[in-house]
């Protein structure tokens, strides 16, 4: 996907005047923050289950090495095959000769975050092979020539009406006058146009939510059932995952599934969680022949040890862009590259370079609200203000932003006068915003207020809030 | 240097290790062999008939259909039932599994039923599952020879015979069923938690059954 996180600024405003897009994006508002609080409201191990799991996550990343060399080796022996990727492009190389190793001309894919992070498509049909993307949102937006603008519903950015007038344009040989008005029409025609897909392709390429060196495993979470076909129906299936995937052991797996889906989509769980070990066994009836798996670095392991470690504990729920003020206006696509919302203003400067996507950690009003939902209870405002940090060090920052920090950074190292001030600036602001809940003008701010509004406080600090919440317990 | 030592020796250098600490290995092998269970919901922790009626209730909320049938020998009926009330043929494919093989199929013989892995050419599919698990009204799916991959998502409607014994509270002790089955580390090729049928909410968020898998789940419990 084409790197557009340097130009954020026009993103933005381009993003805040799109009429199509700005209807869509009130479908994440509706869509998932509700759904997420009555599932994790509904079970009332939900807390502990998130300490736990960011337990389970901090000893696999300090014992990452030889998780890693516990999985090969069950992968191996289990008949399969594990390949390692320094960088996207080694990735690429590996999935490529894979293939070619098997004259393939069709690749169907699941939806993997990791395979548009190393725009495998591009590389794959440059190399004269034919890509096909089998999640229904991954379809169309391969049909559109467009990267996901969410990362469990990459679509999310479009309305129906823009998906039946890529359908008709693509799906030449169906009738013409047949009626596509209706979601479940569209669904039903692209069911069926995928289904001859899925049965022609040489080569299935999944991601993984999880890889399981107790026994070797690989694991895709999906409602559609799209991943079970891409994976079981060609002759050679291909995992391609990043090295945080790993986790221990299939218990330690069934712990984080139950944060999964209920921070996602508020389902319990979805509806087809599938673990996969090795080729078909001798006897098998089907499954694939070959089975290979590809981990990717790509940067990660030099995360390790740092202030953004934590980050390698992401899950990829998407639950912090459903609940981030500024993803609601913006939607995926500003943030300029695959990982949008908070954990992708964290991750894209790690991966592709703070020069080139500094405006990012910007983008945040330090609401807290995605940390709150974070299942794996990631500092996202901490490593977003640690990349503030790194770039106003590095003198990237526009003077204006630059002025802003310093000023900061004096109150914030006399803790007793930046909580008396804030103390005081929260209650007038709470007192002036109350009315309407959001300001949208905010004196000293008007660059920020131009574009959004900015949440009222709810009148007091946090910190206020945590000693009386203390003291109340 | 290949990728291998690459990754794993950049691993090591931001860890500040070396990968020999003989405290660390004896840390990961005990956790490998321990498995330990973690955070467990007490929902799913009841006496047998509770949990048989928990699982009913969560794979009906999952949009499953689902019916208790009191003993094996009416299971062959109970599908032909299935079928004639969702006004289908009677027509099914199945696996070779001995549970299943050893219906007595022939107090349904309007019945035409194949058997092995699909194609796509075969509306309704008929499985036995490992396990299920009650938290959530997942059904677990273990492949093998006798229990091709392709019956669980290829046909249109998927019909699953479930042993009411088999239903487990959690997923941690439906793993400790597989692993009694196939050993300590060692999986079948493909295990399938499924719960409910197929669905998509990619287009305008709205949630839609029928996606790429079936458009319908009927689970029979047994027993
Ligand atoms: S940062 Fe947290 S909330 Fe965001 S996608 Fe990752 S796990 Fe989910």
């Amino acid at each position: 996907m084409h790197l557009t996180s340097p130009q954020f600024k026009s993103n933005v405003d381009h993003a805040l005047h799109d009429a199509q897009l700005q209807k869509a994006l009130g479908n994440v508002r509706a869509g998932f923050i509700d759904k997420r609080a009555k599932a994790a409201a509904a079970l009332p191990e939900f807390e502990a289950l998130r300490d736990n799991a960011r337990d389970i996550k901090d000893h696999t990343l300090a014992h990452l090495d030889l998780y890693l060399e516990a999985y090969e080796k069950r992968v191996t022996e289990s008949g399969g095959h594990v390949h390692f990727a320094e960088t996207a492009k080694d990735a690429c190389a590996i999935i490529s000769s894979i293939c070619k190793s098997v004259g393939a001309k069709t690749v169907t894919k699941g939806k993997s975050m990791i395979a548009e992070e190393i725009g495998l498509n591009d590389f794959l049909e440059a190399d004269g092979l034919t890509t096909v993307e089998t999640d229904l949102g991954e379809y169309i937006i391969q049909l559109r020539h467009e990267g996901p603008s969410h990362i469990i519903a990459p679509a999310v950015h479009l309305n129906k009406e823009q998906v039946e007038a890529d359908f008709r344009r693509v799906h030449k040989d169906l009738p013409g006058d047949r009626d596509l008005s209706e979601p479940a029409s569209l669904l039903s025609e692209a069911r069926a146009v995928l289904r001859e897909k899925f049965l022609a392709a040489d080569v299935g390429i999944t991601g993984a939510n999880f890889l399981i060196a107790e026994t070797g495993t690989s694991v895709i979470v999906t409602n559609e059932g799209n991943g079970d076909l891409t994976q079981i129906l060609p002759k050679v299936h291909i995992v391609i995952a990043s090295v945080e995937k790993i986790t221990p052991t299939l218990n330690d797996a069934s712990q984080i599934l139950r944060l999964l889906a209920r921070s996602a989509t508020g389902q319990d769980m979805s509806v087809y969680t599938t673990f996969s070990t090795g080729p078909r066994r001798p006897g098998d009836v089907d499954g694939p022949e070959q089975y290979h798996v590809v981990i990717l670095d790509n940067g990660r392991s030099s995360m390790l040890g740092t202030e953004f470690e934590d980050m390698l504990r992401c899950i990829r729920c998407g639950a912090c862009m459903n609940h981030c003020p500024i993803y609601h206006s913006v939607g995926g696509h500003a943030y300029g590259w695959v990982y949008p919302g908070p954990m992708g203003a964290v991750l894209t400067p790690t991966l592709v370079g703070v020069d080139k996507s500094g405006h990012l950690p910007n983008a945040s009003t330090f609401c807290g609200r995605c940390e709150s939902v974070c299942p794996m209870r990631i500092p996202l405002p901490k490593m977003m203000r640690h990349w503030r940090e790194r770039e106003f060090e590095r003198n990237l920052s526009p003077a204006t932003v630059r002025w802003g920090l310093s000023v900061w950074s004096f109150f914030a190292r006399r803790p007793k006068l930046y909580q008396f001030s804030t103390g005081l600036a929260m209650r007038a602001l709470g007192a002036f915003g109350r009315a309407k809940g959001r300001f949208s003008f905010l004196p000293l701010a008007g660059g920020w207020t131009k574009y959004r509004d900015f949440p009222a406080p709810e009148g007091a600090t946090f910190q206020q809030q945590w000693k009386a919440k203390r003291g109340a317990a | 240097m290949n990728g291998r030592e690459a990754v794993l020796s950049r691993v090591r250098q931001s860890l500040g290790v070396t990968g020999k600490e003989e405290s660390r290995r004896r840390e990961v092998a005990e956790r490998l062999a321990d498995v330990p269970r973690g955070v467990i919901p007490a929902r799913g922790q009841l006496p047998d008939e509770e949990r048989i009626a928990l699982f009913m209730k969560q794979a009906d909320k999952a949009l499953a259909t689902i019916e208790r049938v009191p003993s094996a020998e009416l299971v062959p009926e109970a599908i032909a039932m299935y079928l004639r009330s969702k006004n289908l043929p009677a027509e099914l494919k199945r696996g070779e599994d001995p549970r299943l093989a050893a219906l007595p199929w022939e107090r349904a013989p309007q019945l035409a039923i194949s058997t092995g892995p699909t194609g796509g050419r075969d509306l309704v599919g008929v499985s036995h599952a490992g396990a299920g698990v009650a938290e959530t009204g997942t059904i677990v799916m273990l492949s093998g020879p006798e229990n091709p991959s392709t019956l669980n998502f290829l046909p249109d409607y998927h019909i699953v015979v479930l042993s009411a014994g088999d239903i487990t509270g959690d997923y941690e002790t439906a793993f400790d069923k597989v692993r009694a089955q196939y050993g300590a580390g060692v999986m079948p090729r493909t295990v399938n938690f499924i719960t409910g049928p197929s669905r998509s909410g990619d287009i305008e968020q709205k949630l839609l059954l029928g996606a790429h898998g079936p458009r319908s789940l009927h689970i029979l419990v047994v027993g």
